[in-house]
């Protein structure tokens, strides 16, 4: 344990937030960091922390992230596929009902099996299913939803679910705040924010695209295009798996050696 | 929804919101005020041509210092700094992470994971494990996780551990409580100006001691066994006053339910929200309990009352650790201020399926109703059996539709068979509610508060109509998703169980 402290760099640390009084300025995020506690507090070079070359040599622990090996940047990256779309206030009853906290996501096989019931709980009036019957894995790769997304419990299940499904992104107006820092701290799900209410605008089975650099989604079925809020600093941990995958990666902690 | 969300107009004549109060750009308020104050210090050195001396810090004097609230203030002292802003990114020192059955098997998987199968949790005496949501059930998975938290409490030999072996039997536990945010404070683990960190949503419930507390995912709550440490943003304060004698049918179900109402299921996402006022001083710490409790519907970050009297006098033999109350400053900062003349609330409902779909009881009085539902960490303590048995020892009445009664802890339970009801002439009240026609108060656990594996007692596996004393009324969250649950008061509820239609309780309480 101590051992594994000792190298934890703060200064270039994660910040989450769906808030729009966020400080997501690295700059300013170092300077408010001091962990007096840990000693002897060896800093590592940092410089390295957002260059594109600099995770070639960590492999994935994580499920979630499918992407490509070229970490830490995120301006190219891209979402494709068929969207599912919700509305307001989808809560975490009815992303994962409460009989499937059982499941522990931790466990590879229960992590598949918590996958194959997501958004099982939404009510029979949605008569498309995120998940079809006998089905494991979702053909909905992004969840556009209303306002307060993830709504209710602290489940890290939610998330998880998600992603294990299959799904990539979530695009809503707004989040509640322990789902959001639970996408990104477990790097299941891009927890994105659009600017304008596009629930009401696109309909589930939808071909869209979204541009993270671009911070853009596009609706091949409609035509239309839609701006997204900058993921910001969160995008690089959601990439690199969740915060232990990234602190890992730009050398905050310790890689593992087992 | 959507328009109560965009818009949140007061709908009742006694609320005056004061927004002008607040700040609109709070994280750079007190960045501007910091420098002001150095700039005076400065001026103030070249006019009398003082010798050079060392800049004074601003937080070291305590004329210039920013005023901060207690949210602000609690934060500070846990990340050992002298002032914060709402907005600063702050590591911050846990002084009680709480894990359960739920969530904790996925954070000890996290921990092991990241950390190492043979690593050392930080602190043994600060982790309290408390086993409480899927406790009575034959479902194979869920008394395997409380296996997985058994082991793991032997191996790292945590202090806390609240087992339960005996199913058959919960009295045969001495060591079992039951709902963990009860647990918490009956044990002593809440005290006032700690950070108390928690895998569950709810452990917003302990802001009640004047603490900050707030629930976390796994993965964070992994990285607190590891580290006693997590980064947090300070979030701007809310700010409820409500003043005014509670009347003799309110509970303090009904001043939150107002409250959800009126800033919506949203309204406090990423905020604080402090309650102060001649009503919250009235309140028992228990009753305190419950308003913080639902701060995360709101979306609230936490909730917090400041320590008094009644604070310390609960604390009396629960904890020897000392503790160091602290209160917001004068010239604090909220992001806005409500204000409440609780005397004139009537009793409220929130309707399916949503915390903040608020009506009046009175105005629901047609609703039929197959349950009632007394239980869970809003409303399955002491006080609330004690408030039900009001109700129905006014009444002299029978339940028209099964009352079921899952007590928080095992503590509460005691309390219903060994307390007497004020003005009863010495009964209990597990006599009165047996003379009323209530089912048998059940073993203690978070029951169907969230549904749960499909034997968990009193769980909605058909589509009925519940009054609950619990937080939630999302689709589903009972059990069945068709089920609709209003959500109520104690008083309400046990009203509503002996009509057999949602019913204020002044029908009985005069």
């Amino acid at each position: 344990m101590a051992a594994s402290l000792t190298r934890i760099s703060y200064s270039s640390a994660f910040t989450f937030s769906a808030s729009k009084t966020s400080v997501f300025s690295p700059s300013l995020f170092a300077s408010s960091i001091k962990v007096p506690t840990f000693s002897p507090l060896t800093v590592q070079p940092l410089c390295s922390t957002f260059a594109p070359h600099a995770a070639h040599a960590i492999s994935f622990t994580t499920h979630a992230t499918s992407t490509p090996a070229s970490v830490l940047d995120t301006s190219t990256k891209t979402f494709h596929g068929l969207c599912y779309v919700v509305g307001d206030n989808i809560d975490t009853d009815q992303i994962i009902p409460a009989e499937y906290l059982t499941l522990v996501p931790s466990n590879p096989a229960e992590y598949e099996k918590l996958g194959s019931y997501a958004l099982i709980g939404l009510p029979s009036s949605y008569a498309t299913r995120f998940i079809e019957p006998n089905e494991t894995k979702t053909k909905y790769s992004i969840v556009i939803g209303g306002a307060n997304f993830g709504c209710g419990s602290s489940r890290e299940h939610a998330p998880v679910a998600l992603g294990a499904a299959g799904a990539k992104a979530v695009v809503a107006e707004s989040y509640a705040r322990i789902f959001f820092r639970n996408s990104v701290a477990t790097g299941e799900v891009y927890p994105l924010e659009s600017e304008a209410r596009i629930c009401e605008e696109c309909k589930t089975g939808d071909v869209v695209t979204i541009e993270l650099g671009e911070s853009r989604l596009i609706n091949h079925s409609t035509g239309k295009e839609y701006k997204l809020k900058s993921i910001g600093d969160a995008g690089p941990v959601i990439e690199a798996g969740g915060i232990f995958a990234y602190a890992r990666k730009t050398g905050m902690i310790p890689s593992q050696s087992n | 929804m959507a328009s109560s969300l965009a818009s949140p107009s007061p709908t009742s004549s006694f609320i005056r919101n004061k927004k002008d109060l607040g700040f609109s750009a709070f994280p750079s308020t007190s960045q501007i005020a910091i420098q002001k104050c150095k700039k005076q210090v400065s001026k103030k050195i070249v006019s009398v041509m003082a010798p050079q001396q060392s800049e004074r810090k601003p937080a070291t004097t305590g004329s210039v210092k920013t005023g901060m609230t207690m949210t602000e203030k609690i934060l500070a002292k846990a990340s050992e700094k002298p002032q914060l802003s709402p907005g600063d990114n702050v590591w911050v020192n846990v002084d009680i992470l709480m894990t359960h059955d739920v969530c904790g098997p996925g954070s000890i998987g996290i921990f092991k994971k990241e950390f190492g199968q043979n690593e050392k949790v930080w602190d043994r005496e600060k982790i309290v494990i408390i086993p409480d949501h899927y406790i009575f059930t034959s479902d194979e998975r869920a008394n395997r996780n409380v296996d997985i938290l058994r082991d793991f409490c032997t191996e790292q030999n945590i202090k806390y551990f609240y087992d339960i072996k005996d199913l058959s039997n919960f009295k045969a536990n001495p060591d079992y409580k039951g709902v963990c945010h009860v647990a918490l404070a009956q044990e002593g683990h809440c005290r006032p100006g700690e950070v108390l960190l928690g895998t569950d949503s709810h452990t917003c419930t302990a802001g009640a001691f004047g603490q900050f507390a707030t629930g976390i995912g796994n993965t964070d709550a992994g990285f607190v066994l590891g580290t006693g440490k997590l980064l947090l943003k300070v979030p701007p304060t809310l700010r409820f006053v409500m003043d005014g004698e509670m009347p003799p049918y309110l509970l303090a179900k009904d001043l939150i339910l107002q409250i959800i109402g009126e800033i919506s299921v949203a309204g406090a996402t990423y905020k604080a929200m402090e309650f102060v006022g001649t009503t919250v001083e009235s309140l028992n710490m228990e009753e305190r309990m419950t308003l913080c409790n639902m701060v995360v519907e709101a979306g609230g970050k936490n909730g917090v009352v400041p320590a008094d009297g009644t604070t310390f006098k609960y604390l009396e033999g629960k904890t020897s650790l000392p503790y160091e109350p602290v209160y917001s400053d004068a010239q604090a900062s909220y992001l806005s201020e409500y204000r409440f003349d609780i005397s004139k609330l009537e009793p409220l409902v929130a309707k399916p399926h949503s915390p903040d779909n608020r009506a009046l009881a009175r105005e629901c009085k047609d609703v039929k109703i197959d349950r009632v539902y007394i239980g869970s960490c809003t409303g399955g303590k002491t006080e609330d059996f004690l408030a039900a048995a009001k109700v129905f020892l006014a009444s002299g009445k029978k339940v028209k539709v099964p009352t079921f009664l899952v007590p928080a802890t095992q503590k509460v339970w005691l309390d219903l068979y060994t307390l007497p009801v004020p003005g009863s002439g010495g009964k209990t009240c597990s006599q009165i509610f047996e003379e009323a026609g209530c089912d048998t108060p059940a073993s203690p656990s978070c029951g169907a508060c969230l549904g749960g594996p499909k034997d968990t007692y009193a769980r909605m596996n058909e589509p009925k109509v519940c009054v609950s004393t619990t937080n939630r009324n999302f689709p589903g969250r009972m059990g069945h998703k068709e089920g609709q649950i209003y959500l109520a008061s104690p008083y309400t509820a046990a009203a509503s169980a002996l009509t057999g239609y949602v019913t204020d309780p002044r029908e009985f309480l005069q």
